[in-house]
């Protein structure tokens, strides 16, 4: 009741609300009727209605229902069977905006904001409102009436936050005061920057990860009234805080990373994904964001050069065979989601994918939902649009047939109770038989597509007889062209058409005389529809495999309890390497090592007699399995972590398994002097993110000395340009670390009153992060080069009374091991890579042995997933060059990094209670002739050299498989993709992403 | 044993320091006692080899009588019980001496501006004192190409030893050889410019072979031509002459088989392909045009990311197993040019997927060696042959036990001190003099 008088009042404010505009061009008019649509099949929340009746009037849905009086000032729609929907709901797209403008690039980085009075980053536009931008656009919006979508809610889509949104009726014929729904009705986020700024910052997904949570931070503080400065972008975010939220993700690990972040935050995003979320699904639907997903299939590709084919990688070939399924797979995880049609590039493939995808497993209702009420929703519009009902804006579509059959065509799109006609489309559904008895013989006539432009076959005692059709206004018309006692002639018949079951009117026979007809159409065989329910069955769709890529996996191995018998051990421990000695693994630990040892019951038994069996390999520094590397718009980003762009499908995870290695630290690149914080994972290839973390690792970070930070092998402006100024960046950040934590330990002291009359200090991510390393609660991992530098950032750490827990690369470390020794820093190196820059002139192979010889404690690292898959054969480079044993060379590689990332409690040595994390080698570990040949991460086998022999085998026949289905859409001038599968990179410090 | 002790001493203290070339061999050698590998397949176990005038005079199984009748022929006897004897490693499609620290542009000399440079010799400046080239010597690698990048032809390479004053001393072979960069028929999206980051087709590719084509056409017709003033066509005619050979760099069969065809539509039957890295389905063509292929090391990224990660380590069998004559291009791994005195372990990983270790010590001695046209003097241990060898005390295709003891390049006793080794001295003397 009270809704209904919320209505009534809306509706009378509606009608007189242009009463006061002045007409000059005639006089006033004003229209009092009813549209009424009747005799249609009316398609709402609670159900179809047959035979319904739907009353609008001034924009608003007035009645709707089987049994209803139709008021006398109507006019009426006898819709006779059609159907009528509730038009769709685009919630993505830049209907109508101006594209934003590129600016150029100087020549150098620009590193402070264009703006005063904002933000402090330029790619926070909060305060934005697109429609100040906007034009409505009679094309653009006739392209999106014609596939269904009554109303759009558009904004610019450009920049980290993209401001707020409108949403408008898609009406030509009526002004914007008529087609706004909504001036301002979400706010837009991505992880993109601006285009109309070259603020640096953000320069990578994680530092616009972290640029969200640092805004999020900034505008609670700001609204406690902390601040002493007026921040326009922050006051929009808190005015608009109540409104939607959506996400730009655009890519299926984006939307992941976009659900973390609502979620830390409570802002319930509305995520934009890719349409290849079947991939991720099993860790998106732990979130409860709504989606919006795009139906952009991608073409097949040109499969006709074997060449070609064979750079096609299986996900590629994949995502054209299951990408259809992404849909169906997304409504039986139970996630929400709205279709968009914003990532087509021909809007007519809209409605044929959705009935693509509702063949490939999306149910109907669901299909309907996501283009009405979900979207409705997601824009807080549900009050107002997405369903057929009293007081709704009348928003509708009059459809041929039900919307998702194949045949069905949109005819009309009412917006606001205006009317669109899609399909001029009076026509009459007359396809059927037919049979006419001229000159005495009997012709079977067949019409098709009547609807559009029919087409009639024509037979005689089964021969095909030569014939003519055509249809003007509603006449049909069809020619016979047969031979009549031998001479060739013609007879026409030409019909109005009025009724769907009947041809009536006259015609001439083939002796040019006159007739009349009254042909009822015959009685139809139900064929077409046994014909459709044979073909889904038909389509082969590929397995999803985790990753989706080659050698992904179906399930997560499971931990194992297994008996390696006769190994020798590379035990790490004072028992050092021993022969003829058996190793007992369960539960993902081991629980015994001796020799002769009895097999507990259940137990598998592996013999590993001449084999070698070795805790696995520890790389203390990796860039693999990362989106980004390097945030390199600040000479500080201690904000960024690594954590939040793990990408699980990397390659080199497998890879680097086959190479026996187990946990890699990942870690930030060397762009800037204050890195980002690192990931420790376990290779667990396959399995979700959360999972691959190193549970219970202490946290670390990356610094970087050298050439990278003072950008010496290229063009830089930002300070610093020398090994001088790297000091005094230290010096600076960790001074105001030290001085935040002390306000905050200040304020923490107040009484509550006390608090009240004082200003909040503000949540600073970055000073944050350098406090836990001054703490010593964070560890700092540092990419370092020469002797001047490390000597230099010993000295800052105790300045401020904490320890360097890492030099990584430390190439010059052998100059200065005594003094490294001597402050307690480890040193992760390079084996024998040395000349390719100035400051590895001096970088030597006995490197690690000098610094072991004077008691650091010594690694060695990849910084190339490449390189790290052979690691093992790093250690013998260390043994050659320099005194050591084999079986120190041995840890640097396996139990000396996992000291240095505090992990040895867990991992690097074969010792009873430690992680089951065991590779067990073809020969001497350390012998290039030797091949890992099982890889265990707790117990679990994620690498088997006889089972990758058979992935292999696998992989070859899926290729075959889907290059063959692929054939069927390689036809005579199809519209086809070439071959494109993306560049292997081998990722080390220096990568930026693109 | 005496005299064992004496040739340490030499090799430390009297050869003068590091870096200094050795000279001429005036006293004669005998080693052995040793495994002889004799760089062709063959093994000799408890071998006995002789060197006088920089040229191996003996090469035998050894005995006690052959022991006692030859020790006294030899100035200098060395006991290499339990080690082993390699002939020199040969390096293929080297930047050694060309440049000496990548990121320093002032030092880089390997790549000139232009297109079609066959004019272009690498040799001049080849510097015969780089860090780079001295640090070599320690892991058996003695001989190498010095080839120029750059362009579609990049110019002329030579032939080096790595113990010499300067370049002329070094040189063992001039400009023996011209390199071709054969176009790439697909490229990547340029993403900076908004492209789609996947392979395309090189729009370019029928213009580039065409262009090559009018090149080698034009300089086909000028060489004919008596006191030519055209240094470029003068400088293909050894080509047209069949005095030096192509190398021809192609990954891709579609480059490989355009390549060759190519070259042989010009009459030119010297090719070695260079690379080779997505060569597998074409080898049998290979193979059929009796061409040598100078296979990438096996250190890199496999074709696709669902190719078997172990493939770039099995290509070399499948080529030796089509009867191709194989050696070893050490570009493409990181920091490649210094990496290259990893060769030896580049073969041994070889030999790891299939290839008897013998066979895999000949993809960087013999064979390299025949490729080069050297192998007169240079790539076995036989009599006659350049006294350019080693001796390991293990294993020297196995990173653990390569441990190169003494080394030969014709005859002259090498320092194997390098600006490394004297740093490690240095710094290993401070902290265990501290202590």
């Amino acid at each position: 009741m009270k809704r209904f008088f919320f209505f009534s009042f809306f509706l009378s404010f509606g009608l007189y609300g242009q009463d006061y505009f002045v007409v000059n061009d005639g006089v006033k008019t004003k229209d009092y009727q009813y549209n009424v649509f009747t005799n249609a099949n009316i398609y709402t929340d609670k159900g179809i209605i047959n035979k319904g009746t739907l009353v609008e009037k001034d924009g608003k849905i007035v009645d709707l229902g089987s049994n209803i009086s139709i008021p006398i000032n109507s006019i009426v729609f006898d819709l006779d069977g059609k159907f009528i929907y509730p038009s769709f709901i685009e919630t993505h797209s830049s209907f109508g905006v101006k594209k934003p403008v590129r600016r150029g690039s100087g020549r150098s980085s620009q590193y402070e904001p264009t703006r005063s009075g904002y933000y402090w980053n330029d790619h926070i536009m909060s305060d934005y409102n697109s429609f100040g931008d906007y034009n409505y656009n009679q094309k653009e919006a006739k392209g999106l009436r014609d596939i269904g979508f009554g109303v759009v809610n558009s904004h610019r889509n450009d920049g980290v936050h993209r401001g707020t949104s409108f949403t408008i009726g898609l009406i030509d014929n009526q002004n914007e005061s008529y087609r706004i729904i909504s001036k301002k009705t979400a706010e837009h986020y991505s992880f993109s920057k601006s285009l109309t700024s070259n603020q640096s910052y953000p320069s990578s997904t994680m530092g616009a990860i972290a640029l969200i949570r640092q805004l999020h931070y900034d505008s609670n503080w700001y609204s406690q009234g902390s601040s002493e400065t007026k921040d326009l972008s922050l006051e929009a975010l808190i005015e608009n805080k109540k409104l939607p939220k959506l996400f730009d993700a655009n890519d299926k690990l984006n939307v992941y990373r976009a659900a973390k972040l609502s979620n830390e935050f409570d802002l319930n995003f509305v995520i934009k994904g890719s349409g290849k979320e079947y991939e991720n699904v099993r860790e998106l639907k732990k979130f409860n964001n709504t989606l919006i997903i795009p139906v952009n299939f991608p073409k097949a590709f040109d499969v006709s050069n074997t060449n070609l084919n064979e750079k096609l990688t299986i996900n590629q070939l994949r995502y054209w065979n299951q990408a259809p399924t992404n849909l169906g797979v997304l409504e039986k995880n139970g996630i929400n989601f709205s279709i968009t049609s914003s990532d087509l590039k021909n809007k007519k493939d809209f409605l044929k994918n959705i009935r693509k995808a509702i063949k490939n497993g999306l149910s109907e209702k669901a299909a309907l939902d996501a283009l009405t009420i979900i979207p409705a929703k997601s824009l807080n519009l549900n009050d107002k649009i997405g369903e057929l009902d009293k007081g709704f804006i009348a928003n509708f579509l009059i459809t041929s047939g039900p919307i998702f059959d194949d045949k069905t065509e949109i005819n009309e799109n009412w917006v606001k109770g205006q009317r669109h006609i899609v399909k001029s489309n009076d026509n009459v559904n007359i396809d059927g038989n037919y049979t006419f008895n001229i000159n005495d013989k009997s012709y079977q006539v067949k019409i098709s597509n009547s609807l559009l432009r029919p087409k009639a076959n024509v037979k005689r005692d089964s021969i095909n007889i030569k014939s003519k059709t055509s249809l003007v206004d509603d006449w049909l018309s069809v020619t016979f062209f047969d031979s009549i006692d031998g001479r060739s002639s013609f007879a026409q018949i030409s019909s109005k058409i009025s009724s769907t079951d009947n041809l009536s009117g006259r015609g001439i026979d083939f002796n040019n005389e006159a007739f009349l007809f009254n042909i009822p159409k015959n009685k139809a065989k139900k064929e077409s529809e046994s014909k459709r329910k044979n073909s889904p069955g038909e389509t082969f769709v590929s397995d999803v495999t985790f990753p989706n890529v080659g050698f992904g996996i179906s399930s997560i191995p499971e931990s194992r309890s297994i008996h390696f018998k006769n190994a020798t051990l590379w035990t790490n421990e004072e028992e050092g390497i021993i022969e003829n000695t058996d190793i007992i693994i369960d539960n993902g630990k081991i629980i015994e090592i001796g020799k002769n040892l009895k097999t507990p019951p259940n137990f598998s038994v592996i013999d590993a007699s001449n084999k070698h069996i070795t805790s696995g390999i520890v790389d203390e520094h990796s860039h693999m399995a990362a989106t980004s590397i390097n945030e390199g718009g600040h000479n500080s980003s201690a904000e960024v972590s690594i954590m939040d762009v793990i990408n699980p499908d990397d390659i080199s995870i497998y890879r680097n398994l086959a190479g026996g290695v187990t946990t890699v630290q990942i870690l930030h690149g060397s762009a800037n002097p204050i890195g980002g914080q690192s990931a420790i994972i376990k290779l667990k290839w396959g399995s979700e993110i959360d999972n691959m973390f190193f549970k219970g690792a202490d946290p670390f970070i990356k610094f970087a000395l050298g050439e990278n930070v003072k950008q010496s092998n290229w063009s830089g402006s930002r300070f610093p340009q020398t090994r001088m100024g790297v000091e005094q960046v230290f010096v600076d950040h960790f001074d105001r670390a030290k001085h935040y934590g002390e306000t905050w330990n200040q304020y923490n002291s107040l009484n509550n009153r006390e608090k009240r009359s004082v200003n909040k200090p503000r949540y600073d991510e970055e000073l944050e992060t350098l406090l836990e390393v001054i703490d010593g609660k964070r560890f700092i991992s540092s990419h370092s080069y020469v002797q001047s530098e490390i000597n230099m950032l010993m000295k800052v750490a105790e300045k401020f009374d904490f320890r360097i827990k890492i030099f990584t690369h430390i190439l010059e470390g052998y100059k200065v091991a005594d003094k490294m020794a001597k402050h307690g820093v480890g040193g992760s190196t390079f084996s024998d890579w040395w000349g390719y820059k100035f400051e590895v002139n001096d970088a030597i192979p006995f490197n690690a042995s000098i610094m072991h010889n004077a008691g650091v404690t010594v690694a060695l690292n990849s910084d190339n997933s490449e390189l790290s898959r052979r690691l093992n054969l790093e250690a013998a480079k260390a043994f050659k060059y320099g005194n050591i044993s084999e079986e120190e060379a041995w840890k640097f590689v396996t139990l000396n990094p996992a000291k240095l990332l505090n992990l040895d409690n867990r991992i690097g040595s074969l010792k009873v209670g430690k992680d089951a994390d065991i590779v067990m080698w073809s020969g001497h570990p350390m012998s290039l002739y030797t091949k890992a040949e099982k890889t265990y991460i707790e117990g679990a086998l994620y690498f088997d050299i006889d089972k990758h022999k058979t992935k292999l085998e696998k992989i070859k026949n899926e290729k075959s498989e889907l290059i063959k289905l692929m054939f069927a859409e390689n036809t005579p001038g199809a519209n086809l993709k070439f071959p494109n599968p993306l560049p292997q990179i081998e990722v080390d410090c220096d990568y930026i992403e693109f | 044993m005496k005299k064992i002790i004496l040739l340490n001493i030499l090799f430390f203290n009297i050869i003068y320091s590091q870096q200094t070339p050795a000279p001429d061999q005036d006293k004669s050698v005998l080693i052995f006692g040793a495994v002889a590998h004799i760089g062709n397949g063959e093994t000799i176990k408890n071998s006995i080899i002789g060197f006088n005038d920089g040229v191996i005079d003996l090469v035998a199984q050894s005995d006690t009588n052959i022991l006692k009748e030859n020790i006294k022929e030899y100035d200098t006897i060395i006991d290499a019980t339990n080690s082993h004897v390699y002939p020199g490693i040969i390096a293929l499609n080297t930047n050694l001496g060309l440049v000496e620290i990548d990121a320093v542009r002032a030092s880089v000399d390997d790549d000139e501006t232009g297109t079609y440079l066959p004019e272009i010799r690498s040799i001049i400046a080849y510097n015969a004192e780089s860090k780079a080239v001295e640090s070599m010597r320690p892991n058996g690698v003695l001989l190498a190409q010095v080839a120029p990048n750059g362009g579609i032809i990049s110019g002329k390479s030579s032939v080096v030893q790595f113990d010499a004053w300067n370049w002329e001393d070094a040189v063992i072979e001039y400009d023996q050889g011209i390199h071709i960069n054969w176009p790439s028929p697909y490229t990547y999206g340029r993403w900076w410019l908004g492209e789609d980051r996947g392979l395309k087709a090189n729009s370019n590719y029928s213009k580039q072979i065409k262009g090559l084509k009018d090149f080698f056409d034009k300089s086909k017709a000028n060489m004919s031509v008596k006191k030519s003033m055209n240094l470029k066509s003068n400088a293909m005619k050894p080509l047209f002459d069949g005095l030096i050979t192509v190398y021809l760099y192609a990954d891709d069969e579609k480059e490989i088989v355009d390549g060759i065809t190519f070259l042989k539509g010009y009459g030119i039957n010297k090719i070695v392909i260079v690379g080779a890295t997505e060569s597998k389905n074409q080898l049998n063509f290979i193979k059929k045009n009796n061409i040598p292929v100078v296979v990438k090391q096996p250190y890199r990224f496999p074709q696709s990311t669902d190719s078997d990660p172990m493939e770039t380590f099995e290509i070399a069998k499948k080529m030796l197993d089509q009867g191709i004559l194989v050696s070893i291009d050490p570009t493409g791994t990181a920091s490649a040019r210094v990496s290259i005195r990893n060769l030896p372990f580049y073969a041994g990983s070889f030999s790891s997927f299939g290839i008897d270790k013998e066979i895999a010590l000949s993809l960087i001695t013999l064979n390299p060696a025949k490729i080069l046209g050297i192998d007169k003097d240079f790539g076995t241990l036989e009599v006659g042959k350049s006294a350019t060898l080693f001796i390991s005390s293990g294993d020297a295709l196995d990173i653990i036990s390569n441990d190169v003891t003494h080394a030969f390049i014709s005859g002259r006793g090498l320092s194997l001190e390098t600006h490394q080794t004297r740093l490690w001295r240095r710094y290993s003397n401070k902290y265990s003099d501290s202590q």
